[in-house]
């Protein structure tokens, strides 16, 4: 069992930490104060080919690894969650679902776009009344001829607005509950899709966080996204491998604040000395270190089973779990490090408090994770 | 077009630190970048690889961990990478390095040869026009723009207070500043053929027609005799918990206490 | 095989630009009257370019006992291999023991060219230069390496001459002695064509007002403390109430701030004022190369483990942006009073 890195991910690496100090890093105060969306950060994605990292080179992807597009979202996560938000949710969550269920001619038309980066992906599930029970499915959609009509609304829509093209879940057949949800492509621009809600979160607040509103939308049927009630599974296996991304961004945000506190540490002195030569920082500072590498090592993991095995769920969702908690944990022992600085917004930490407990939440609460786990663990 | 760029892989100098208690340069832990100056040169040549199509080969001399500079430059778009390598050639001064890279050189076809103005450990400037001299071809040095047109090169040639605008035929060799541009990322993709994909070619003593009196040690006119470390001039005084008014009063004390004022 | 033997002078490559002598040519000719002294030989001087036999009185005045002049119109302007031809037929005729060239962006072009075609090892940006003890009498040329971090020493033992560049600003020109007397020998030299492969399209002057900072008594040099470019107005304040120019150092230069020119370092400039004022300076170890000579050096710094402290005859820890505004008001108030 070899954890090294190879030497190709390894200079990833440096190219995505080189990439978020310099063209990342400057504006992530500012995203956050004004939440507003990364606008740049997407134009230089785009220009240095990072939205289609772990697919192949024929559809325009980079032809790397997931270990590769894990470390990219932690490398980002550690300067500016909000940026790693828009990243992951079309590059996980977006395009995913059409590089897996899309048929030659939906993957011709769209997957080429997505992973050069041409079009920006979001992932529709979410409903007012459909969180964590995601069944509960109100949207709906009806075949009239060669199209669907789909009537209904999502909330919390990652990248809502901004996003081209969005992998939309809606019921197609409610007598057969589970069964009776499909996924579809639906396009920026289709008659009667808008716009609603952008909310106004606690974190990552620069993120595109919107209500999506269906009134009579009319989808091509041939943008039906792996089959008629089949949509359940799309969205299951989706989110699987998408809350591998989560976890990377947990795991970034973490390392960023202990980075953030070490550098503080080391520099500010009470009572004679600095805080760094007291014991319970040195302590502190010893927790937050081993939580951060165990949950790098598990995230890790969960990457490379992704690539590797048949299914990832239950890595993936042990990944995102730890990972998550320790984010909450980290951040909150950091503001504390920093004192009454650390509570204001001239220092970093607040901020990536305030980003941490999302991780716990979207795409699969740590709750939800939970019930994968232990459905694995009591076998 | 054939461009031929020089790099070479060395310590990144800015995060070397001397050890307070030894006297002595803390190498360890220091990463390996590609010279500053040679990534623009790089940069140069990409440019005109896109704006006009070219072929750009980079090489580099240096020991085997160099290739991983020369990975870093595929990775950012170069077609081809050699590394010119052999114990033989350790050693080398300026005059035996621009020797043995001249050989190297003239085993493959260039038009243009874009080198860095100088290395950031050795900081010497003379390996480029050194080259250049080798292969009895005009250098044009601390080019601050390049264009390329038909099989003319003409360049902003950079001085401390003013610049020429000067033209010359191909082949010719120019060396570039890193202010001359910023040089673009590698991208994912690049790293993954740079790797997988791509080979790098070695060069040994035993390709190139050289003389062994010319190449490595033996071939370098000067040597080192010592190296040290400069002391740190003698330590002042410094004042902490002022408020910046008592700072300033302070600070003006002692302009008068030294007759500046 | 050259033998050493036949090899004696020191030679200094005189950089005019326009008809004007560089300050780093008068330093080398200063310098090189120290080791010729040592070699019991002479100073000559080698000056290159169209129609300036005028500068023989100001090179003998600052040391010269020689002048080589290779007057040609193929000269006006500086062009690296027709000025390395000539070098090198000087080099050839009259076999010095000794070459030195400022380390300027002539200098450090036309050297190596020479060295190669010639043979021969060459220093760059030398910092000190003395003549061994041991019986060889070779030129020891000292210089920065490694970015800065350590000086090497350096001979070049079997070849000649020994050539080095040397850096401006570091030797020190005598006081030029009004009525002294060099002998001149021209050389009449026509440029090969081959040599004439590099056309000079155009000459362009940098428009520049400012007074270059090596030639400033009192410097404030601002760093990345100073947070971001509006700021560098709080320095300019300081200077013009002292009397001063604004430098930097290299972080302010690449973040796009200031002008390189205003760069302070080993990549920069050598500065060696009456007063070094570094504000929001961490003083990492290519800074303190271009400035540690310095005849005074304040400090302010919000962080009191900046390395610049070490360097710093006084030195204060606190918010440079809060402080320097303050100071500038304490030396204009002093100025008044002292002038009433």
């Amino acid at each position: 069992m070899d954890f090294r890195l190879s030497k190709e991910q390894e200079m990833a690496r440096t190219l995505f930490r080189d990439f978020a100090e310099k063209e990342i890093k400057p504006y992530a105060q500012e995203l956050d104060e004004e939440e507003r969306f990364p606008s740049e950060a997407l134009e230089k994605f785009r220009k240095y080919r990072f939205m289609g990292i772990p697919y192949p080179k024929e559809w325009g992807g980079a032809g790397c690894d997931n270990l590769t597009y894990t470390i990219c979202i932690e490398e980002i996560s550690k300067v500016c969650a909000t940026t790693a938000t828009m990243l992951s949710a079309h590059e996980s969550l977006g395009t995913w679902p059409i590089y897996k269920f899309g048929t030659p001619k939906q993957k011709e038309k769209y997957l080429k776009k997505l992973c050069t980066g041409e079009y920006l992906g979001a992932f529709a599930l979410t409903e007012p009344n459909a969180g964590t029970d995601s069944s509960a499915q109100q949207t709906k959609a009806v075949l009239q001829g060669d199209h669907y009509v789909l009537n209904g609304s999502k909330i919390f829509i990652t990248n809502g607005g901004y996003a081209d093209l969005y992998v939309v879940f809606a019921m197609t057949d409610k007598s057969k509950g589970n069964h009776g949800i499909s996924a579809f492509i639906v396009e920026k621009g289709f008659p009667g899709f808008s716009f609603g809600k952008k909310e106004k979160k606690m974190g990552i607040r620069g993120s595109a966080t919107c209500e999506l509103i269906f009134e009579n939308c009319i989808v091509p049927k041939e943008n039906l996204l792996g089959g008629e009630g089949k949509g359940f599974p799309v969205a299951m296996m989706t989110l699987d491998g998408g809350r591998i991304g989560i976890a990377a961004q947990a795991l970034g945000i973490a390392e960023g604040a202990l980075g953030e506190t070490v550098k503080y540490v080391k520099e500010r002195k009470q009572f004679g000395r600095p805080l760094a030569k007291f014991q319970n920082t040195q302590f502190e500072i010893a927790d937050m270190a081993t939580k951060i590498q165990a949950a790098q090592y598990l995230t890790y993991c969960a990457a490379i089973a992704k690539d590797t095995q048949k299914s990832c769920s239950k890595e993936a969702a042990m990944a995102k779990l730890f990972c998550a908690s320790t984010a909450m944990d980290v951040t909150t022992r950091c503001v504390q490090l920093h004192g009454g600085y650390g509570y204001t917004r001239e220092y970093p930490v607040e901020r990536m408090m305030r980003d941490a407990k999302i991780t716990e939440i979207y795409e699969g609460t740590s709750e939800v994770q939970k019930m994968v786990i232990s459905k694995f663990a009591l076998k | 077009m054939n461009i031929v760029v020089c790099i070479k892989q060395v310590p990144d100098t800015n995060e070397v630190k001397l050890d307070p208690k030894t006297g002595r340069l803390i190498r360890e832990g220091v990463p390996s970048i590609i010279n500053p100056d040679d990534k623009a040169g790089l940069e140069a040549a990409l440019r005109l690889k896109d704006s006009q199509g070219a072929h750009v080969a980079v090489v580099s001399m240096g020991p085997p961990q160099a290739e991983t500079a020369l990975r870093e430059a595929l990775a950012m778009g170069a077609d081809e990478a050699v590394l010119v390598t052999d114990r033989a050639f350790g050693g080398a001064d300026t005059w035996a390095t621009a020797h043995t890279l001249a050989a190297a050189l003239k085993t493959l076809p260039y038009d243009l040869i874009i080198t860095g103005r100088q290395a950031i450990d050795g900081d010497t400037a003379q390996v480029g026009p050194q080259i250049a001299e080798n292969l009895n071809i005009p250098n044009i040095s601390y080019a601050e723009e390049i264009q390329v047109e038909g099989d003319s090169v003409t360049v902003k040639r950079q001085f401390e207070d003013r610049y020429h605008i000067v033209k010359a035929k191909m082949p010719c060799l120019i060396t570039a500043l890193s202010e001359l541009n910023t040089p673009r990322y590698m991208t994912p993709q690049g790293i993954f053929d740079a790797y997988r994909e791509k080979q790098i070619r070695t060069i040994t003593r035993k390709d190139l027609d050289v003389k062994d009196g010319d190449i490595g040690l033996k071939g370098s006119p000067t040597r080192v005799v010592e190296t040290f470390t400069k002391s740190p001039k003698a330590a002042g005084t410094m004042v902490t918990d002022l408020t910046p008014q008592e700072a300033a009063e302070y600070l003006l004390e002692k302009l008068k206490e030294k007759f500046i004022l | 095989m050259m033998n050493i033997q036949d090899y004696q002078g020191v030679f200094v490559f005189i950089q005019q630009v326009d008809g004007k002598v560089a300050g780093v040519s008068h330093e080398l000719l200063g310098k090189a009257g120290e080791l010729a002294r040592k070699l019991e030989t002479e100073v000559t001087a080698v000056l290159v370019g169209s129609g300036v036999s005028g500068l023989c009185a100001d090179l003998a005045s600052y040391g010269a006992d020689r002048i080589v002049l290779v007057d040609d119109p193929d000269l006006r302007l500086y062009s690296t291999k027709p000025y390395a031809y000539v070098l090198c037929s000087v080099i050839e005729k009259y076999k010095p023991a000794v070459v030195l060239y400022g380390a300027t962006a002539i200098g450090r072009d036309l050297a190596p060219r020479v060295a190669a075609r010639v043979r021969t090892g060459l220093t760059a940006d030398c910092t000190k230069l003395d003549i061994a003890d041991d019986g060889t009498k070779n030129l020891r040329m000292t210089r920065p390496a490694f970015g800065g971090n350590i000086m090497a020493t350096i001979v070049c033992p079997e070849y000649r001459p020994q050539m080095a560049t040397v850096r401006p600003g570091v030797m020190q020109k005598i006081k030029p002695v009004a009525d002294a007397k060099a002998k001149v020998e021209k050389l009449d030299l026509a440029i090969p064509e081959s040599e004439k492969d590099v056309q000079i399209l155009d000459v362009v002057k940098k428009e520049s007002h400012k007074m270059d900072i090596q030639d400033a008594k009192i410097l404030v040099s601002g760093g990345r403390g100073m947070g971001r470019p509006e700021n560098f107005k709080l320095l300019q304040g300081l200077a013009d109430a002292l009397g001063g120019t604004v430098s930097s150092s290299r972080a302010a230069v690449d973040a796009g701030w200031v002008e390189k020119d205003l760069q302070v370092g080993q990549t920069g400039k050598t500065v060696r004022p009456n007063l070094y004022i570094a504000c929001g300076i961490s003083g990492a170890i290519q800074h303190l190369a271009g400035m540690e000579e310095s005849d005074v050096i304040l400090a302010i710094n919000k962080d009191e483990t900046a390395p610049i402290f070490e360097v710093a005859d006084y030195g204060v820890a606190g918010d440079a942006l809060k402080i320097v505004p303050l100071f500038t008001e304490e030396v204009k108030k002093a100025i008044a009073a002292r002038n009433k």
